[in-house]
């Protein structure tokens, strides 16, 4: 069983069970009338044969098919849905172990950003005063395989971080379609020993990918048992619409018998209703039909409930992360998936700001406290993302690692029960006839045993400057300092051997 | 033997351990002797009371400042070992005799100032001066300036602390300091004020001699002043 992540005690329940059938039952209307949008000739064919009846159209340059999902053909689907899915790892002690009606949430990292934010302290002389004072100044980069392999070892770092999604987009000149998710997906398995998840870009790639995932495990079997890694298709645009080589990329990892994420991420306000019933029953709806394509295409396959609903901004249409209706729509998917009784993914923590620090915490801090009261197995995004998943910052990663332990710590157990309550008794009995009336004593024996948070490591001493990302700058090139966790020299010169395609300056023993 | 019984009180200074009951930082060590039988053991040993003290008692309290300094312990640990302090130095009591010792820094009186309840910082900065070596008289809160005057001049006080946690009240500390003017006291009895709404200009302006920011500043400006007297 896993002990990574953290055990929400009673989940919160925003909807009823009443509302979640309302949900459940307009989301099935809505496969059966309008239906999806198929853009895949398999998938039509796999949807028609469990039932489904179809109608060929043509949009733009592309044949589709409107296909009306009737209730029974996902009904099925669920049914040989399983509800334990285990995401392996490089070190087995960081698996991740997923039970749909389980309580235990778990914080990865994603997206693939753009741009690399970082501090770069600088010395200022104030007009005002005279006085220096260092400035934390930063330095914007497009995203490379180096910022990726950095940002790998650094998640690795991190605690609070229990599985890894790629966050960098490699945009070197060496990189191509034809090559790229080779080297991505070696980057992160070559720095991290916690589960990876990631997309597959080129779908000519995936068997160079899962062969590498083989060299790592021990085998094709060692990795069904442990696989390292695990996948995100998007197989759905919303609203409703199946994507055709997502989906030809989701059918491929249900045969291989590898853990996948079904993503599907509609924005309230342009791709989807923007009221929360409007939207949940959508996302829930798009859910549930890539989870229907998959369990057709290997009944049983591990599969996960991916729901990614964000609001848009009004102000120019972009997604907004840290407002309330964001906590509404994931919360309420975090139920839906608990209901059919499949693993939910989710997401928390992605700011709009652009800079790391003080609004973009506020914004992060908001989703990553509300989100994982709803108890989804997996909430990703939660580390370093600025300016809407364009903007990865590695400072903005290490103070997200902090305050997801505050989220953590939030959902402690209580403490509360008889032998407790006989201690409590004794010791108020202890203070009340000592010379202070002080519990310091006790508080320390707490503080010893972990019972009790930490603090803010990251506080300045500064009486006119906010000095956090300083302190943070500090604490970041710690971490970067420490050993690296790399594949043993055998295993990578097997991958290399046997993986056309991958940077030779990615190998660490070259 | 001696040098291990020494060192078993500073060991259990910084582990907080007052007697047998309590628990250390270490596990496990509930049911062995703390600060206060090894202290009656060494004396029964013989072992010089000078030595206790300086080698033993205070010894632990300056590794626990260090410890704090560098940010491996945190003030309950400091008080715990300032409590086991209190507890060798209550064995110790009987066996000392007065001045001839070497290890009394001065009597302070503290107190909380008149109709200000609050005692956290006063407590804090009163356990951790019997900590370090002083002899502390806790006149406790809401006390009125004359009678803070009065308990330092009856107890031979070199030092009075006062403290305050309200803006409604800071201004008493400064009836302290008139009264100790009025009495003709101010040049034997130095005055250290502290708490949140305090400050060095604030010490300035109502005529104390200093202002501890925190307990620790508190405990270094006392043995400054009473060095000075």
């Amino acid at each position: 069983m896993s002990e990574r992540g953290i055990v929400v005690h009673k989940p919160y329940a925003r909807l009823s069970r009443e509302q979640i059938e309302m949900i459940d039952k307009a989301s099935l209307d809505l496969l059966e009338n309008p239906g999806v949008l198929c853009y895949h000739e398999e998938s039509v064919s796999m949807l028609g044969k469990a039932g489904s009846t179809a109608k060929k159209t043509r949009e733009g340059e592309h044949d589709a098919w409107w296909v009306s999902i009737p209730a029974k053909v996902i009904k099925q689907a669920l049914e040989t849905a399983p509800s334990t899915v285990t995401l392996g790892a490089r070190n087995p002690e960081n698996q991740v172990v997923l039970e749909a009606e389980g309580n235990r949430v778990h914080f990865g990292s994603g997206s693939e950003t753009n741009y690399w934010l970082e501090v770069k302290p600088e010395v200022f002389t104030s007009k005002e005063d005279g006085h220096e004072r260092t400035i934390p100044v930063m330095k914007r980069s497009r995203g490379n395989l180096d910022y990726l392999c950095r940002s790998a070892h650094l998640a690795e770092q991190l605690e609070n971080l229990d599985f890894f999604i790629r966050n960098v987009n490699v945009q070197d000149a060496d990189i191509t379609t034809g090559n790229k998710d080779v080297n991505v997906f070696f980057a992160a398995l070559n720095n991290v020993t916690k589960p990876v998840i990631s997309g597959v870009a080129d779908f000519d790639q995936l068997e160079k990918v899962v062969n590498m995932a083989e060299i790592i495990a021990g085998g094709r079997e060692e990795l069904v048992k442990n696989p390292v890694v695990s996948f995100i298709t998007s197989v759905i645009k919303s609203p409703l619409q199946i994507v055709g080589e997502t989906a030809e990329k989701l059918i491929a990892i249900a045969k291989l018998g590898l853990p996948v994420v079904i993503s599907t991420s509609p924005q309230g306000g342009s791709t989807a209703p923007i009221d929360e019933l409007g939207m949940v029953a959508q996302v829930n709806a798009e859910a549930l039909a890539g989870i229907t394509i998959n369990q057709l295409a290997n009944p049983g396959a591990p599969v996960i409930y991916g729901a990614v609903p964000v609001r848009a901004r009004m102000d120019d249409l972009h997604d907004m992360y840290g407002v309330p209706e964001f906590c509404h729509y994931n919360m309420d998917c975090a139920q839906m998936a608990r209901y059919y009784k499949v693993p939910c993914y989710s997401t928390a923590g992605v700011a709009d700001a652009r800079v790391p620090g003080i609004q973009a915490t506020v914004e992060k801090m908001y989703t990553y406290t509300a989100v994982p009261f709803a108890a989804p197995g997996l909430v990703h995004y939660a580390f370093g993302l600025l300016d809407k998943t364009q903007t990865f910052s590695p400072e903005q990663a290490v103070l997200d690692n902090h305050k997801i332990g505050m989220a953590k710590f939030l959902h402690r157990e209580s403490g509360v029960n008889e032998e407790a309550v006989e201690r409590t008794k004794k010791t108020v009995e202890e203070v009340m006839h000592s010379p202070y009336r002080m519990y310091a004593r006790y508080a320390r024996g707490m503080l010893r045993r972990g019972e009790i948070f930490g603090g803010f490591p990251f506080e300045g001493e500064s009486e006119d400057q906010d000095q956090t990302l300083l302190k943070v700058n500090e604490r970041l090139k710690e971490l970067e300092a420490r050993d690296h966790q790399y594949l043993s020299e055998e295993v990578c010169k097997k991958i290399f051997d046997s993986t056309p395609g991958l940077v030779p300056r990615l190998n660490p023993y070259k | 033997m001696s040098k291990n019984l020494i060192d078993q009180i500073v060991n259990n200074v910084l582990q907080g351990r007052r007697n047998n009951d309590d628990e250390g930082i270490e596990e496990g060590m509930t049911g062995d002797p703390g600060v206060a039988e090894l202290v009656q053991e060494a004396l029964d040993s013989g072992i010089d009371t000078n030595d206790i003290l300086l080698n033993g008692l205070s010894k632990g309290m300056e590794m626990v400042g260090e410890k704090y300094e560098t940010g491996e312990y945190f003030i309950p640990d400091m008080l715990t070992a300032a409590e086991a302090v209190e507890a060798g130095m209550k064995v110790m009591e009987p066996h000392l005799v007065k001045g001839e010792d070497g290890s009394g820094k001065g009597t302070v009186v503290m107190a909380t100032v008149e109709k200000d309840l609050h005692d956290i910082g006063k407590n804090l900065v009163s356990i951790m001066l019997k900590g370090a070596g002083f002899t502390v008289v806790d006149l406790g809160i809401d006390v009125p300036a004359a009678r803070i005057v009065e308990a330092a001049e009856e107890e031979g006080a070199g030092l009075v602390g006062l403290s305050a946690l309200l803006n409604t009240t800071m201004s008493n500390m400064g009836d302290v300091v008139k009264e100790l003017e009025t009495k003709g006291l101010r040049d034997k009895i130095k005055v250290l004020i502290g708490g949140a709404p305090t400050s060095e200009d604030f010490a300035r302006e109502i005529g104390a001699d200093s202002y501890g920011k925190d307990a620790f500043a508190a405990i270094k400006e006392a043995e400054k002043l009473l060095k000075k007297v």
